[in-house]
């Protein structure tokens, strides 16, 4: 019996004990939302609102957070700014009215295009080693099989900064600082592990009489997997991908550390906006509320099979 | 991505294809599991080793001319006897305590009441998912902006509520609040993530023993204790070991949030790991900080999972 | 999954992952620094470089609390992102000793740089290594030290003077001593003006690079604070924990306990800018750097903001701030930046980088009668070079450094212990780190 059906069934929770738990749930996920809608208003506050004392709820809306996320800019003398032609963009007319004119780009775009790069790179190859070993750990006698898998996990357990020392050295030896490739080899070394033992679980729940029953009917081990193994364990390597890519896309440490002006992904570029002073803070907040689409947008379309796929996933066992 | 398959199986030699196709079982499990072994061999256990090694010279990475003094234990003694060493030991273990103690209740809680699926359970549980797929290390850096007293919303929403004025009290700069000041960050940022693997735990008992139970008459506070908490259990615990591995390592979202500050009162093993490798660039010292703390938390884990082991097969 | 997805997807991963190709080889060089106002100056007055030489220019600006970690670690990591380099005059030591810096004498040489057209502070502060001696690592670029601004606006209003002066019997008027600050900043601190709460002053407290540090050594210093003894280096004790560095710590904490705005735990450059720029102080400790965007600022510049050079007690001085501009020496294009370096040292473009707001060292600007005028702050700014003292250069100043920052900021911010046990403390760390490095 499938566990999301419990209607009509004698399990299913009383009308008056399910809207106190609504209600509950509703203020909690309200309430937990309000730093962020501040940080999504912060975004499309003028410089003076944002840092606005006390601070204002109702303001009139600028584009000053986006324009300066991705412009950089340089302050010119005033003469020089009444004689420029008149402008129509609007992040101009902005930079304009601060006696400051558009330089030239910023490194959003250069550094936003790192993370695509690397987040979905290494989800990638996290998951197809990850799909790969968990089959074979699964289905095939392994030497030293409990070992190994715990080998696997125990890579979590170091803190990502004592890691860092011997990669810096060794990447520094081998020419991989500040490249794309060397984060895409380290993200996926440490999502591998969360990769193997989800995705074993996931097969480990698929009877193994399918793919029997396909090896019978003539087909190699090979067609198999695809034919039989991976539908079934759809939802539970779309799963271990959201997690992977949560962790790559939003990873600080390796990439502070390890990568300087080309590879540099966004987490390390946002909070060091700073304007004419102290931090933009609308620069910032604009930086972290499109950093924040592509993630939400993923996990959103793909939520039905988050949550189904950590029901029957390696907790299960 | 079907299609872009199909062409680039199209350009597939045939001859590649073939053999491919043909392979043994055996031939198929190391093609699988070697890559993955090869990767962790790469960029953890020989790094790890290298580490080893290093801990026990005099080694400093930002001066790489310098000939490499081999001082034994020294640097283990210097660890261990050192009382900053110490006290970011304790500082993370209470922030290890609390967040964990906090998520666990909260998560435990929401999951319960989201698995009483109201109307529109599941869009407000995607809402309450979202903190958690937030940087934790731009996390850290906004919510400065929201702890700020004169600027911040915090102080003024605390101030809504309680009444003690916005300027009279700073979370982070303070010494006594700042501690929880970033438990209370990273509960907001993790509770979700417990929350999802507690639902994952209360959806996994069959319905029919909850069944059998009302039919032999127990009452669902009855149920609640002798069904649901043990048989959820395994999840829950397995959700503390997972946060309790990631909050040990905790670095970015602290770091950003208060730096470790005021003085080292947040200041979490991490950190004071970052800042003897790579701003003092003690890097042997650093290298034997690195395998203490590993072996902490291995030796940690090794003993929480032969329970959790224990806590499956009941 | 079927063989073709996999090599699909990990062509795919692996075309992406791969570094792309090099760009065409257009003349164009990398100059790093901080990321700050006097850095947009900068970037508007190389466009006078490429117009002369054709080298194009891009820039890598880093903000100043993370500055020493990128740029550290990018010249350990030996890397080529920078071929120019605008280091912090502690790097010195350590760059010069440890290959990151292409030594300049011999260029100086040949095209004419002579180092004695720069003010003497700046090439002993920016410059050399070992100290006094004439061997050169840098050009001394921006010349800076730390200074005090006021709101004029205030101090001219007649009902503050008339109350100022019945609480003290003395006019209101830029301190000259500590003492003054003090009893200035406690005067403003509360005070209701314009219908908003103020504070009475700014200082740093920074916790993370360097910030606490520069901003107490200005106090330190006045009180009798010395890094070492002069007739014997690196022996500390008794001259960095000597009972008057202890009374001038004590007077830093009592500062920022009576009369700093709430909240500024962790507060550096950009945190004063904005509490001086939103009206929340009278008087801000911060670097001559920012004092040009200042005095344009709509809200708090022109006529409403004064200047003074760090106050005196029984010394007086202030913290060098200010750096040269170096050559990496893993860059692949010396020639282009060495270019660079010729270009920036003659009088003409140090004259407009005055103008534009950089602060420059040279001679012919600093030495130009018409100076002290140029700007409101010019003459504080001439005094404080005159006064300058600096943190250690060696190669090892980060451990020097950071254990000052944990060693003042527990005391002062986190109310750890009394400050004779810091100051004790932090002889006790910095022998050992002079021991490990074998000067002592």
């Amino acid at each position: 019996m499938d566990p999301d059906d419990r209607a009509g069934s004698v399990m299913e929770a009383r009308p008056w004990a399910k809207r106190i738990a609504a209600v509950i749930v509703v203020t909690y996920a309200l309430v937990s939302m309000v730093p962020l809608a501040w940080i999504f208003a912060t975004a499309f506050k003028s410089g003076t609102d944002s840092i606005a004392y006390p601070p204002k709820i109702l303001f009139r809306p600028s584009p000053e957070g986006f324009c300066n996320l991705f412009t950089t800019r340089s302050r010119q003398p005033e003469e020089y700014i009444r004689s420029l032609p008149p402008t129509t963009d609007p992040c101009d007319a902005n930079a304009r009215a601060n006696n400051m004119v558009i330089a030239g780009p910023s490194n959003f775009v250069p550094r936003f295009l790192n993370s695509l790069v690397v987040a979905f790179g290494s989800t990638a190859l996290s998951v197809l080693l990850g799909v790969t070993a968990a089959y074979a750990f699964s289905r095939f006698r392994v030497p030293a099989k409990d070992d190994l898998l715990f080998f696997i996990l125990s890579t979590r357990m170091m803190p990502p900064i004592a890691v860092a020392i011997p990669i810096y050295l060794m990447y520094r030896e081998l020419g991989l600082s500040d490249t794309r490739l060397g984060l895409v080899l380290l993200y996926t070394a440490v999502n591998v592990s969360l990769a193997v033992w989800l995705l074993k679980g996931f097969i480990d729940e698929i009877p193994r009489e399918y793919e029997e029953a396909a090896l019978v009917d003539g087909y190699t081990r090979l067609q198999a997997i695809r034919k039989v193994v991976l539908p079934q364990a759809a939802t539970g390597i779309v799963a271990t991908a959201i997690f992977c890519l949560i962790f790559a896309w939003n990873e600080y440490a390796f990439a502070v550390l390890l990568t300087s002006g080309h590879a540099q992904t966004a987490p390390p570029f946002i909070p060091i906006i700073i304007g004419e002073g102290g931090q933009d803070w609308p620069a910032v907040a604009a930086g972290t509320t499109l950093f924040l689409v592509p993630i939400l947008v993923f996990t959103v379309m793909l939520r039905k099979n988050l949550l189904r796929g950590i029901t029957f996933g390696a907790v299960r066992k | 991505m079907t299609d872009l398959a199909e062409r680039a199986a199209r350009g597939t030699p045939a001859g590649i294809a073939r053999a491919v196709r043909g392979l043994s079982d055996r031939a198929i499990a190391w093609l699988f599991i070697t890559p993955t072994m090869v990767l962790l061999l790469g960029i953890n256990l020989f790094p790890l080793v290298w580490t080893v090694r290093l801990s026990f010279t005099s080694y400093r990475a930002n001066r790489p001319n310098a000939p490499i003094r081999w001082v034994g234990i020294d640097n283990y003694l210097q660890v261990l006897g050192d009382p900053d060493v110490w006290a970011a030991m304790q500082t993370t273990a209470h922030f290890l305590f609390w967040t964990i103690l906090l998520q666990t209740l909260i998560g435990y809680a929401l999951a319960w009441l989201v698995d009483r699926r109201f109307k529109g359970h599941g869009l407000w549980t995607t809402v309450i998912l979202i903190p958690m797929m937030l940087s934790p290390a731009v996390v850290g850096n906004f919510w400065t902006f929201l702890y700020q007293p004169q600027i911040g919303l915090w102080n003024r929403a605390i101030e809504f509520v309680t009444g003690t004025p916005a300027s009279s009290f700073t979370m982070i700069g303070s010494v006594r609040l700042a501690p929880w000041a970033i438990v209370n960050v990273d509960t907001w940022m993790w509770t979700p993530y417990v929350m999802l693997i507690c639902l994952a735990g209360l959806r996994s008992i069959p319905a029919h023993l909850y069944e059998a139970a009302e039919v032999d008459g127990a009452s669902r506070f009855r149920q609640f204790w002798t069904i649901t908490v043990p048989l959820s259990l395994p999840f829950v615990m397995l959700a503390v070991l997972f946060r309790g591995i990631e909050n040990f390592k905790m670095f970015d979202m602290v770091n950003l949030l208060t730096n470790g500050g005021p003085g080292s009162t947040t200041e979490l093993a991490s950190i004071t790991l970052k800042r003897e490798a790579f701003e003092k660039w003690r890097t042997g010292y650093s290298s034997a900080f690195a395998i203490v703390l590993f072996v902490t938390v291995f030796g940690l884990a090794n003993v929480y999972v032969k329970a959790l082991n224990r806590v499956k097969s009941r | 999954m079927s063989i073709r997805k996999f090599v699909v997807v990990l062509s795919l991963a692996c075309a992406f992952a791969l570094p792309a190709p090099a760009s065409a080889q257009a003349k164009k060089i990398t100059l790093c620094w901080a990321a700050w106002d006097p850095a947009n100056a900068l970037v508007e007055l190389s466009k006078d470089f490429t117009a002369r030489t054709g080298v194009q220019m891009a820039f890598e600006f880093v903000p100043w609390t993370s500055f020493a970690d990128r740029f550290l670690n990018e010249l350990n990591s030996k890397g080529q992102l920078c071929d120019l380099i605008i280091g912090d005059s502690q790097w010195i030591g350590g760059a010069a000793e440890n290959g990151h810096y292409v030594k300049l004498n011999d260029f100086f040489d040949k095209n004419g740089i002579k180092m004695s057209d720069f003010e003497p502070a700046t090439v002993t502060g920016y410059s050399e290594w070992p100290k006094k001696t004439p061997n050169y690592w840098a050009l001394p670029a921006m010349g800076d030290a730390i200074g005090w601004t006021y709101r004029k606006d205030w101090f001219a209003r007649p009902e503050i003077r008339a109350e100022y002066k019945k609480k003290t019997g003395r006019e209101l008027a830029p301190p000259k001593t500590y003492a003054e600050l003090k009893e200035i900043a406690e005067f403003f601190q509360g005070r209701v003006i314009d219908g908003k709460k103020v504070y009475g002053a700014y200082i740093y407290t920074e916790r993370g690079s360097e910030g606490i540090t520069m901003g107490v050594t200005n106090v330190l210093y006045d009180w009798g604070f010395e890094y070492d003894d002069p007739k014997k280096p690196y022996r500390m004790e008794g001259f960095v924990n000597s009972p008057e560095a202890v009374a001038g710590l004590e007077f830093y904490k009592a500062l920022y306990k009576c009369c700093t705005a709430p909240g500024l735990t962790n507060a550096y450059m950009s945190e004063g800018l904005d509490a001086f720029k939103s009206g929340q102080v009278a008087m801000q400790m911060n670097f001559f750097a920012f004092f040009p965007g200042l005095y344009k600022d709509p809200n708090v510049g022109g006529d409403k903001i004064g200047f003074f050079a760090n106050p005196a007690q029984k010394k007086q001085f202030t913290q060098l701030g200010g750096q040269g501009i170096s050559v990496v020496s893993y860059s692949k294009h010396r020639e282009e930046a060495l270019q660079y370096l010729k270009w920036f040292a003659q009088p003409d473009v140090q004259k407009k980088w005055w103008a534009l707001g950089g602060y420059s060292c040279h001679k012919a600007v600093l030495g130009d009668p018409s100076f002290p005028k140029s700007a409101p702050f010019a003459q504080d700014f001439l005094t404080s070079m005159g006064m300058v003292k600096d943190f250690w250069a060696e190669p090892s100043y980060a451990q020097l450094l950071l254990s000052m920052q944990k060693r003042v900021h527990d005391y002062v911010v986190a109310d750890k212990g009394t400050a004779k046990e810091a100051l004790d403390a932090l002889v006790q760390d910095w022998t050992k780190v002079f021991k490990d490095d074998g000067k002592l």
